[in-house]
């Protein structure tokens, strides 16, 4: 049952609950037009206390497309936190006007403690360098509609795999699913976390195989999933610039790609994947992006138990 | 020798690591209490060479839990009719709330003041405890 529940963690829901979700999702995509009132007299507030006009947009559009209303703040200065409003406070508030709420903030923890205090469904739309949740089911959304499955996937993960949040969530979400094995390919110094790996290592049937280039292992893999590195991780400018050029998805390497491999990206992208790549088929990430909206109308539904 | 007389009714804390006797004597806010406690430091121990004690008389309603953290390994003894009628095994608690503060400067803890620090058990044998905001992982022998 997902009326009433919050999600905070990407590892919140079941895979049957999960399973719940995208069937709601593909059913919305097939039929639009079935769906575009169910949310009427509806309100989804959205207190974004960072600025993220991709979620936010994402969000809205969802709400909107649902045949519901949005109001909330895109930044702090805006609202009634910049006079010092704790999250608590504001949700309890917000929960007196609005039936669902969504929450960007930079501190860790903080959709958690709203959750806490909430009477309405919360959802985070991602709380600094810790989750974001949504940007997992999309993610899942996208590998199992182009995929038709969950499992028994080759996934490589490229680029920025030790402070990418959604790299995380996404390698263990995948791994409650059976016979999905990992490339993880990336620069020593952006390695997926110790943690992650020993977790991962304790589940017997999950393979994890490192590679440093694209071309070594692009022809085994279902799905690509390319990553930005992030500028603002990095203190020093010199180690940046060289680690933002190791990793390039361009023409030739596709080339040696399987025809039916997938490329997906969390976006934005700097510049880890040549614009000419975008003419490929194969290239997700905008319909990733498109399948995410899809995702967030069905969980909204779900959580305002509309269907 | 210094002598400290046994105790009638009450607890006896026993094989406190050294130099966690003051910490455990806090916690309990021993200094507090009006019956007689005694502190005893750097006792010789044949099981772990120095030892603390804690002996409190008159008194046996306590939460050891947090105890736990401070040293898992020590002896609690419930004294009655100059009799040990009891003994608590401490065991790392599942939960623990307002004892470790989260030193994450991105956890939101550190601006919203009200909300209390919670942790949890994530393994008992390296005694490791996440913040249950952040998740970000403290080991029990770094703090």
């Amino acid at each position: 049952m997902l009326k009433g529940r919050h999600l905070i963690d990407s590892m919140d829901f079941s895979i049957g609950e999960l399973e719940e979700i995208f069937t709601l999702a593909e059913s919305i995509i097939k039929n639009p037009s079935n769906y575009s009132k169910i949310c009427e007299s509806k309100l989804l507030a959205t207190l974004f206390y960072e600025p993220s006009t991709r979620t936010r947009f994402s969000f809205e559009a969802a709400m909107l497309r649902l045949g519901g209303q949005v109001i909330g703040f895109s930044e702090p200065n805006s609202s009634s936190v910049s006079k010092g409003e704790s999250v608590a406070d504001t949700i309890k508030t917000v929960g007196c006007y609005a039936d669902i709420a969504v929450i960007r903030h930079p501190k860790e923890g903080a959709p958690r403690v709203a959750a806490m205090h909430s009477d309405i469904p919360v959802i985070n739309a991602g709380d600094g360098g810790h989750q974001h949740p949504t940007q997992t089911l999309t993610d899942l959304l996208t590998i199992k509609s182009a995929k038709k499955r969950l499992s028994g996937l080759k996934i490589g993960f490229c680029g920025d795999l030790k402070f990418g949040r959604t790299v995380h969530s996404l390698i263990k979400a995948m791994s409650r699913y059976e016979n999905n094995s990992f490339v993880l390919i990336s620069p020593d110094e952006l390695k997926i976390p110790d943690y992650l790996k020993k977790e991962l290592q304790q589940k017997s049937d999950i393979k994890i195989i490192e590679a440093n280039k694209i071309e070594e292992v692009v022809d085994t893999l279902d799905v690509l999933y390319m990553t930005r590195v992030q500028k603002e991780r990095f203190f020093n400018e010199e180690d940046y610039i060289r680690l933002r050029d190791r990793y390039i998805l361009d023409g030739e390497k596709m080339k040696l790609a399987h025809k039916d491999m997938i490329v997906l990206h969390p976006l934005p992208r700097v510049n880890e994947i040549s614009y000419e790549v975008d003419e490929d088929p194969r290239a997700y990430y905008f319909k990733q992006a498109k399948y995410g909206m899809f995702v967030r109308m069905a969980l909204i539904a779900k959580l305002l138990g509309l269907s | 020798m210094l002598t400290i007389n046994s105790i009638k009714n009450g607890i006896v804390i026993d094989h406190i690591k050294a130099g966690m006797g003051m910490k455990m004597f806090n916690h309990l806010r021993l200094d507090k209490v009006d019956y007689t406690v005694a502190l005893i430091m750097n006792a010789v121990s044949s099981k772990i060479g120095k030892k603390d004690i804690i002996k409190i008389e008159n008194a046996i309603d306590f939460d050891f839990t947090v105890l736990g953290l401070l040293d898992p390994n020590v002896t609690i003894n419930i004294i009655e009719n100059e009799i040990i009628t009891r003994k608590v095994k401490l065991e790392l608690p599942e939960k623990v709330e307002n004892v470790i503060r989260c030193k994450n400067p991105r956890c939101v803890t550190s601006v919203e003041r009200y909300i209390p620090n919670v942790f949890y058990l994530v393994d008992e044998n390296t005694g490791e405890y996440r913040c249950q905001y952040c998740d970000e992982i403290y080991k029990l022998s770094d703090m």
